[in-house]
């Protein structure tokens, strides 16, 4: 058996919401599969269906061999889940949190600590704490020290990083790894379009809807048009000015530049660069760039809004 | 002080008016205890703070009609409507009626809302409600706004629309005091100040920042100073 999980055609409804729309994909044994999304994507809604803990409208899943609507009871001791929001005991210690979660499982700390000791270890000077009082990127280390307690087969983290700091974020990514060589399958989620990067593959997730799911490389390389990154001092006025501009395409700043799309693919530069000067932003400069995840992603967010 | 714990240790700034002025730090490192100093609600153990003029020490009451906050964890209320929520909040303000039916004429178009003045907000897109949040903060018309994490898990789209808004604040001259977790935001600021254990480590420019510390990025900076840190937990 190769696929951890299979998806075929699942839908979701929620009242008015179409939570998920006829979603199918495959997650291979061993891979750290990217679900890229942002908040009422639908990407905690498909967690909770791989999780047996919602059952879908229609469609199957089947996750580690087993169907996950009628064989929930052999599926969930394979399963480790980390939900979006802190789901331990706030009133219970470091340790007492990860025994009880041990304990359920019927297991010890002790008998798989060797699993949770790169994260866990971490932990060991705060064990006595209450959970509540942990810092944000200890709370993430202990949930997922919880979650992984019982060494399950596949692991699935629902916005792991979210309102994490950029150092915690990277640690929490370089134990994915870690965890990744150990023959467990990773499933997570996030809005952070540089975790993405990190995947063996991401799918793009809006609206319900599968936009699109390949390699983190081929995603990046996908991007439409030419793009060009363009700075000027006066970001502001450079951003409003360019959205003016007859033949602009996409508009998005970018840390210290602006990346910028033209409706000709490829743009006249001396042009631009005349008309930026004719409207007062003189120091502008232009250069030719590589198109990341993000501008991808944001590319299909605009196709998909757009009709 | 928090017990034996020094949480924010002799930390000394300025920030100009009109300026967006940057405020990372890593979970811990003595951000919100900063600037729950700054809105007066927290006195600090000693020191002296001004904003906007008034002294943080014994005008905190003024403080708090001259500020707007927003913070990430709670803005708004879920259960009332957007209209509601704006009525909320420009009462609590001492805003005339007529005042605030322009209010809600206006906020609904900065943020693209205009067929969802009756939804509840609990219904709304993160985004949008973070937009919501962000415009609510100005009502008053304050001089300072102070933004505490407002893009945690914003769609890139939306994050960048709300980014468009600081910009439009800083222009019409109130000054940005914001947090964030996403470094390329970071570079969107005037000045970037880094919180370690604290200390403000360091304070500038994003391009001075990357100069000084030969960095291609502020993430890059971030993590230089942040890594050195000794405080490892908070």
């Amino acid at each position: 058996m190769n696929q951890v999980v299979e998806i075929s055609d699942i839908s979701k409804t929620f009242e008015h919401v179409q939570a998920l729309q006829n979603i199918t994909f495959e997650v291979e044994k061993g891979e750290l599969f990217g679900l890229i999304g942002t908040d009422g994507a639908g990407k905690t809604t498909l967690f909770r269906i791989l999780t047996t803990l919602l059952l879908p409208d229609s469609g199957r899943a089947t996750v580690l061999g087993r169907d996950a609507v009628n064989e929930f009871r052999q599926l969930r001791p394979l399963l480790g889940y980390m939900p979006g929001r802190f789901s331990l005991y706030q009133d219970l210690t470091v340790e007492e949190n990860i025994q009880f979660f041990a304990s359920v499982f019927g297991t010890t700390l002790e008998t798989n600590y060797d699993l949770v000791k790169p994260i866990y270890s971490q932990l060991e000077p705060f064990r006595d704490r209450l959970a509540g009082a942990l810092s944000g990127g200890m709370k993430q280390k202990l949930a997922l020290s919880c979650a992984l307690i019982h060494k399950p087969e596949l692991l699935i983290l629902d916005e792991p990083t979210t309102g994490v700091d950029a150092v915690s974020r990277k640690e929490f990514w370089e134990m994915l790894h870690h965890l990744k060589q150990q023959g467990i399958t990773i499933i997570a989620s996030t809005p952070y379009m540089d975790e993405a990067s990190q995947c063996d593959r991401v799918a793009l997730i809006q609206n319900g809807k599968i936009l699109k799911i390949s390699t983190p490389d081929d995603v990046a390389k996908s991007f439409s048009s030419t793009l060009y990154g363009i700075k000027s001092k006066q970001r502001f006025r450079l951003i409003q000015t360019l959205r003016e501009y007859q033949f602009a395409k996409s508009v998005h700043p970018f840390g210290e530049s602006v990346h910028y799309a033209d409706r000709r693919g490829k743009p006249d530069t001396d042009e631009l660069l005349n008309y930026l000067k004719g409207r007062g932003i003189e120091d502008a400069t232009i250069q030719m760039i590589e198109s990341t995840i993000e501008d991808t992603f944001m590319e299909l967010m605009e196709e998909d809004s757009n009709g | 002080m928090f017990g034996d714990f020094t949480a924010v240790n002799r930390i000394s700034f300025d920030v100009q008016k009109g300026e967006i002025f940057g405020f990372l730090g890593a979970n811990g490192a003595g951000k919100t205890t900063a600037i729950k100093m700054l809105i007066g609600l927290l006195s600090p153990t000693s020191g002296e703070g001004h904003v906007a003029g008034l002294d943080i020490n014994t005008e905190s009451e003024e403080i708090k009609k001259i500020i707007g906050y927003m913070s990430q964890r709670f803005s708004l209320y879920d259960d009332l409507t957007v209209k509601e929520n704006i009525r909320f909040y420009g009462g609590i303000y001492g805003l005339k009626s007529d005042v605030l039916r322009k209010k809600y004429v206006e906020i609904l178009e900065k943020v693209g809302l205009q067929e969802s003045l009756n939804s509840l907000v609990g219904s709304l897109p993160l985004g949008w409600k973070q937009k919501l949040a962000f415009s609510i903060s100005l009502l008053h018309n304050p001089k300072i706004v102070f933004l505490d994490e407002p893009t945690g898990g914003v769609d890139p789209l939306t994050r960048r629309q709300f980014w468009e808004m600081i910009y439009k604040a800083s222009e019409d001259g109130i000054t940005v005091f914001v947090t964030t977790h996403y470094m390329d935001e970071a570079e969107y600021c005037d000045r970037v100040s880094i919180m370690v254990d604290g200390n403000i480590a360091a304070l500038d420019t994003p391009e001075e920042l990357k100069k000084s510390f030969s960095a291609k990025s502020i993430e890059e900076v971030f993590i230089k100073l942040a890594r050195g840190a000794e405080n490892d937990d908070g």
